[in-house]
């Protein structure tokens, strides 16, 4: 599978898709269009793309919201097939994530009807639906990677072993 | 952000025109919907069968609205797209709501 969208210098002898995105709520929007014709292009399985599009709808989402505060930035994509599946990276340069760490929210089992959260789902939707989900800071900027899995798509919310 | 209502019966029947309830458009449903909530009909069937995106904010949306209408009134939801409905199950939203397979039919005029 190769994702072709804009040329690139070839990064380990596969092509892949790179873009860089203004950090605005419609430019996101642009943005997971020009990657889900390019995953249409390439054939990914409908349930990889439509998982494909929503993780990468939250992680650009919450870098407008968190990273850049509303404010002006962007972002700079990469998507690469890989053996299963996709890797994606995806680097800012708006503030940190608090401590480092990946907010990591529980899911409700169940939800009082009078007390429903009205945030909070996109990590967890992060969570369930992208592998191998690493942060580090470097040279004062965020960088975010995780495989999305073409072969098994993760639904049933646990985790998938032997990633 | 293109939202049909109609009355039918007692229920208050309002379909989404627009494809995407994202980050982008969530403010806009929400504002959107709360007008077309102040006709009466109980309970609102939110008809999402145009919908073929919504992300977590468009589904905190969502339940803001049902929280609108609230304690009173009742949000359902129908016509759930695959993608739609897989952020819902995930979510275990699809426990909150009452879903309905088939959406209404807005009906013409007359």
């Amino acid at each position: 599978m190769t994702i072709v969208a804009r040329p690139e210098t070839p990064a380990g002898g596969q092509s892949g898709l790179s873009l860089t995105i203004a950090s605005d709520p419609l430019a996101v929007r642009n943005a997971l269009e020009t990657v889900r014709c390019a995953l249409q292009m390439d054939d990914v399985p409908d349930d990889t793309r439509s998982a494909a599009e929503l993780v990468l709808a939250e992680v650009m989402n919450n870098i407008v919201e968190h990273a850049y505060r509303g404010g002006s930035g962007d972002m700079d994509l990469h998507l690469r097939a890989a053996p299963g599946g996709i890797r994606c990276e995806i680097t800012d340069s708006g503030a940190p994530i608090p401590g480092g760490l990946l907010p990591d929210p529980a899911p409700g089992q169940t939800y009082r009807p009078d007390d429903l959260p009205e945030g909070g789902f996109g990590w967890f939707l992060i969570r369930t639906l992208a592998q191998d989900l690493q942060y580090r800071r470097e040279h004062g900027r965020n960088c975010l990677s995780f495989f999305l899995r073409t072969d098994n798509t993760n639904e049933a919310g646990g985790t998938v072993a032997g990633q | 952000m293109e939202i049909v209502s109609q009355a039918q019966g007692p229920v208050l029947v309002a379909q989404v025109m627009t494809d995407r309830i994202d980050a982008a458009a969530a403010i806009q449903f929400k504002e959107t919907m709360r007008k077309v909530i102040e006709a009466p009909g109980n309970p609102v069937i939110l008809d999402l069968s145009r919908v073929h995106f919504l992300d977590s904010s468009g589904l905190g949306a969502v339940v803001a609205v049902m929280k609108l209408l609230a304690p009173q009134r009742r949000l359902e939801l129908a016509g759930l797209t695959p993608t739609v409905d897989k952020v819902f199950r995930l979510t275990r939203m699809d426990k909150v709501f009452v879903i309905h397979a088939e959406s209404p039919r807005i009906r013409a005029a007359g």
